[in-house]
């Protein structure tokens, strides 16, 4: 097998959370951290689409900004295969579509800030142009600040940018959270082009289950900052092994039994402050027994080519 | 592709315009302001006389009161001092000299102050340790005395007439030396903000040099506070300026600033001259007066939490 261009090993990465120095003296109080990611690994194949999923807080983007090499994981390492010796390129499509933009640039200067340095003005103008009707903007739109656009404008602007430095790999977090069905489908499908034509490879965060259907080629279901399930997507979708990703699949609206009885979902997260010794999936799994809640459950292989942490599901 | 409109048109339309256009108080600041700055920079051109020039001035006009005061002479509607100076025409020059020490020291402050915050707030660490633990030093001691202790090395290295001719300059380093601590913090606390926003980070992935994200990216989002605090900062320089010139450390009585003038005029006051120092004084307060409601006008203005 090829050599995958992301390979992240026992990645883990802790917040220290502790109060003030001061404060910490005079309440006795010791320090905490907080875990938001915990033994992760996983390998992204050059051209493919890994997808993580898993509900807000779990770590997802702390993962995403670790292999964009933003922030330093406390343990573990993330490796990035270089091509004939050059380290791959990488971009980010970033979660908040505020932040995410100079206030004080007109968006063309944005969007052209990956292209190379060599490039003119002129061709810097067109392919601005370009991308921006790439993703359902005017090509005017280039002049504007910011703060004319909506969410969903500045996301397809951060996207535009992203797709500027033709980039080996990009990182996208909730690309398309904050857009409307057809221009999410519009964006989606271009990510998809682009992926067939150029071999681009995606790793790729969402909340949106269909979405990940859509993309995914492999899939991770985090919870409170470990995978719990991670496999080929069809399979997953098909044959969902472990009780949370079971729980999350039933929560996808289905569409030919609408009405089917479905869990309403429970909302008792554990803190990742204080998790309990076992399975930190315990307090909602259905299938729980004394050995979940005294021993973590570790991630193995499965026959069908998936991994799995859980003690309740066998072979 | 559709032209954005001139910078004039974008100018009259801005919020800034259209707040300033809903408070009063900050409309007369900004054109007492407006004046006085036109009449002090103008000074030459249209103060009515050449206090300076010794050729011009007569002692039999000395001590003349204003205008409309029994005795007083139309030729000098505020009177004169003991020279046979014009006091209008001093108060041109004086504010002339007041205000160009007070921007210059502001600019001093704020050059140091931003240049000492990017680099603490950029790369933090010792560095920024020690920076912020030299301000906090320094703000322990206030800034006249700071102020104090430049001049004094000033008069102690220099000889009596180079020290004169350099007056000016003395004034301005030992006033801008005092005040870049406000800046610094400021400009310290939204570099280490900024540096750690997206589109920083994006910058970072498209491998722009780090410097290039610090001045390009970086800087420019941190000026906002700095253009507040430095109105505030001019008030106050102008006033320090005016304070160390009325004790005699500041401009020379041969190239007064407000201060000076006051101070000159001061010591006849008790004499019944009380024009010659009034005058100025006025035109001190009525000046740092307009400089502070204009700023704090302005700090509501840009302030996003007060929208
Ligand atoms: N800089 C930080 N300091 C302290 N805690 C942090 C920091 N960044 C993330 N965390 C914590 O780490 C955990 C995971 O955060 P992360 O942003 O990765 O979640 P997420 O899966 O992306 O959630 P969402 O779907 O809401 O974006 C959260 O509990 C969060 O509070
Ligand atoms: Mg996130």
């Amino acid at each position: 097998m090829a050599v995958p261009l992301v390979t992240v090993r026992d990645l883990g990465r802790s917040f220290d959370v502790s109060d003030p120095l001061v404060q910490r003296l005079i309440t006795r109080a010791p320090r905490r951290s907080v875990r938001a990611v915990d033994g992760v690994s996983f390998e992204v194949q050059t051209g493919t689409t890994f997808a993580i999923v898993g509900e807000s807080g779990c770590g997802k983007s702390t993962v995403t900004r670790l292999v964009a090499g933003l922030d330093t994981p406390s343990e573990g390492e993330v490796v990035l295969a270089a091509r004939l010796g050059v380290r791959p390129r990488l971009q980010m499509v970033f979660q908040d579509p505020v932040g995410s933009l100079n206030p004080r640039w007109r968006v063309g200067r944005s969007i052209a800030e990956p292209m190379p340095a060599a490039m003119d003005a002129a061709a810097r103008r067109a392919r601005v142009a370009q991308l921006l009707e790439t993703v359902g903007l005017a090509t005017t739109d280039a002049v504007k600040f910011p703060h004319e656009f909506s969410g969903g404008q500045r996301q397809r602007i951060a996207i535009a940018r992203a797709l500027a430095a033709e980039a080996d790999l990009l990182l996208l977090d909730e690309p398309t959270s904050a857009l409307d069905v057809s221009v999410q489908a519009q964006v989606l499908n271009l990510l998809k082009d682009l992926q067939d034509s150029f071999g681009l490879t995606y790793l790729f965060i969402s909340h949106n289950l269909a979405v990940v259907r859509f993309m995914a080629d492999r899939l991770a279901i985090m919870y409170l900052g470990r995978i719990v399930e991670e496999g080929p997507a069809e399979t997953l979708f098909d044959a969902p092994a472990h009780p949370y990703t079971r729980k999350l699949l039933e929560t996808v609206p289905d569409v030919d039994n609408p009405r089917r009885e479905r869990d309403a979902p429970a909302f008792d997260v554990p803190s990742p402050l204080n998790l309990p010794p076992g399975c930190s999936f315990c307090p909602r799994c259905p299938l729980v027994t004394d050995l979940c809640r005294r021993e973590r459950p570790v991630l193995r292989d499965r026959a069908n080519g998936t991994r799995v942490a859980c003690h309740a599901v066998t072979g | 592709m559709s032209r954005s409109p001139s910078f004039l048109r974008r100018s009259l339309d801005s919020d800034l315009v259209w707040r300033l256009r809903q408070a009063p108080a900050a409309v007369l600041s900004a054109c007492v302001l407006v004046v006085m700055v036109v009449c002090a920079v103008a000074a030459p051109l249209i103060a009515p006389h050449t206090p300076f020039d010794p050729g011009t001035l007569n002692l039999m006009d000395s001590r003349l009161p204003p205008a409309w005061v029994q005795g007083g002479s139309a030729t000098y509607l505020l009177g004169t001092d003991e020279q046979g100076r014009d006091v209008l025409s001093t108060i041109f020059y004086g504010m002339r000299i007041s205000l160009a020490v007070g921007v210059a020291a502001v600019l001093l402050s704020v050059v140091i102050g931003v240049t000492l915050g990017l680099i603490a707030g950029w790369f933090g660490g010792w560095v920024d340790t020690l920076i912020m633990r030299l301000g906090d030093v320094q703000l322990s001691f206030p800034t006249i005395m700071i102020a104090f202790f430049i001049d004094g090395i000033a008069k102690a290295v220099m000889p009596p007439d180079l020290n004169q001719a350099t007056r000016f300059y003395v004034v301005i380093l030992a006033i801008g030396v005092a005040d870049w601590v406000q800046f610094a913090r400021t400009v310290r606390a939204a570099t280490m903000i900024e540096k750690n926003r997206d589109y920083a980070a994006a910058a970072r992935l498209s491998r722009v040099p780090g410097i290039r994200i610090l001045f390009t990216h970086v800087l420019p989002n941190t000026l906002g506070p700095v253009i507040i605090l430095a109105t505030l900062g001019l008030g106050v320089a102008i006033l320090t300026e005016a304070i160390l010139s009325f004790l005699g450390l500041g401009m020379p009585p041969t190239q007064p600033s407000l201060g000076a003038l006051i101070r000159v005029g001061n010591d006849l006051l008790l004499s019944g001259e009380w024009w010659i120092s009034m005058f100025p004084g006025l035109a001190l307060v009525l000046l740092v007066l307009s400089v502070n409601i204009f700023g704090d006008w302005l700090r509501d203005a840009l302030n996003p939490r007060l929208k």
